[in-house]
């Protein structure tokens, strides 16, 4: 319940952590800079909420209702991705307010959510971790799924029986990861550990949403 | 900057510029900082680099020595601060990047011959 911010993943590397000397792996995140584009109210729209957006696009990237959303915000340039966050409080946010990186401190847990690499359509073993069968001694049963279920009755699979097809390509969260570093000239948030998806996708970074905790 | 620029910029800060040009076949003292009880010293290790790995800020030798009749081998990742020096004890004449056959050799066998053109 607390505003988040949209980056781009900009890749891995590691950094060395200055009391231990221990290596860390970190993904290097372009955070913001996000500007608020409305505000969602109680009374206007039945839930709090605060809209950002993120990205500088040109103007004829985008359609003309988008713009004229963005208008009534007082963007001073088009956006291309926004983004509702759920808020207790959102009076403190103005539309066309700004906002960075600087937001996450040093050790702070973040959820971190974007889609994840795409893989086509896969087969049982990669999708849903199905054991192979034995690839000699005669057997012909290299990757196939086995049984999907009895016979006669039900005559039918059953719904959510787990098959072949298109796996990766969903929105994922990551959920609880440390920030190790944040750059506020740069704009750049150090996370530690890997994020969904491949270098250049679209990230939603939100404080951690810890269970039992409010 | 792009996202490779901004990558090795960060890389760079934690580069070391003073590290020795090490090749395979090296022999060489490296201090290794520990720490016990809260105090910190640096405890050296000595040995023949049999192999050298990655590159920039992943950069890393293999150090094999044989101690006590037993052989034993450690990875220094280069840059890391845990490494605190690195002296080049003896230079080696060595015709393979990878030194692995000393594996399953003993005693006299594991010598490398000394080069004289590579200072030390």
């Amino acid at each position: 319940m607390s505003l988040g911010i949209l980056g781009t993943k900009l890749g891995m590397t590691q950094i060395f952590d200055s009391e231990t000397g221990l290596a860390i792996p970190v993904t290097v995140v372009q955070a913001g800079p996000c500007t608020v584009t409305q505000v969602k109210t109680q009374t206007t729209d039945g839930y709090n909420a605060v809209q950002v957006g993120y990205k500088e696009v040109k103007e004829k990237a985008l359609s003309q209702p988008e713009l004229g959303h963005l208008k009534k915000a007082q963007v001073s340039s088009p956006l291309r991705h926004l983004q509702e966050y759920r808020i207790d409080d959102p009076s403190q946010y103005q539309l066309g307010q700004s906002f960075k990186a600087d937001i996450f401190e040093n050790g702070q847990l973040v959820d971190v959510s974007g889609t994840s690499i795409g893989r086509g359509f896969t087969g049982y073993q990669k999708r849903h971790n199905f054991r192979r069968g034995p690839m000699s001694h005669g057997s012909k049963n290299h990757r196939l799924p086995g049984s999907t279920g009895a016979g006669t009755t039900p005559g039918r699979v059953y719904p959510g029986k787990r098959m072949a097809g298109r796996s990766g390509g969903t929105k994922v969260t990551t959920r609880k990861l440390a920030v190790v570093r944040v750059d506020s000239d740069r704009d750049l948030l150090l996370i530690k550990g890997c994020v969904p998806g491949k270098p250049g996708t679209l990230l939603s970074i939100a404080p951690a949403n810890i269970v039992g905790k409010k | 900057m792009n996202a490779e620029q901004i990558i090795r910029s960060i890389e760079s800060e934690q580069l070391k510029d003073d590290l020795p040009i090490i090749h395979v076949g090296d022999t060489i003292r490296v201090g290794v900082r520990i720490s016990e009880g809260g105090k910190e010293r640096v405890q050296p290790y000595e040995g023949t680099v049999i192999a050298k790995r990655h590159g920039g800020l992943n950069e890393t030798i293999t150090v094999r020595r044989i101690f006590q009749n037993v052989g034993v081998e450690r990875v220094f990742l280069l840059h890391s601060p845990r490494v605190a020096t690195i002296k080049i004890i003896r230079r080696g004449k060595v015709r393979r990047a990878k030194l692995y056959y000393l594996r399953d050799r003993i005693g006299k066998a594991t010598r490398i011959k000394q080069r004289f053109d590579r200072s030390l």
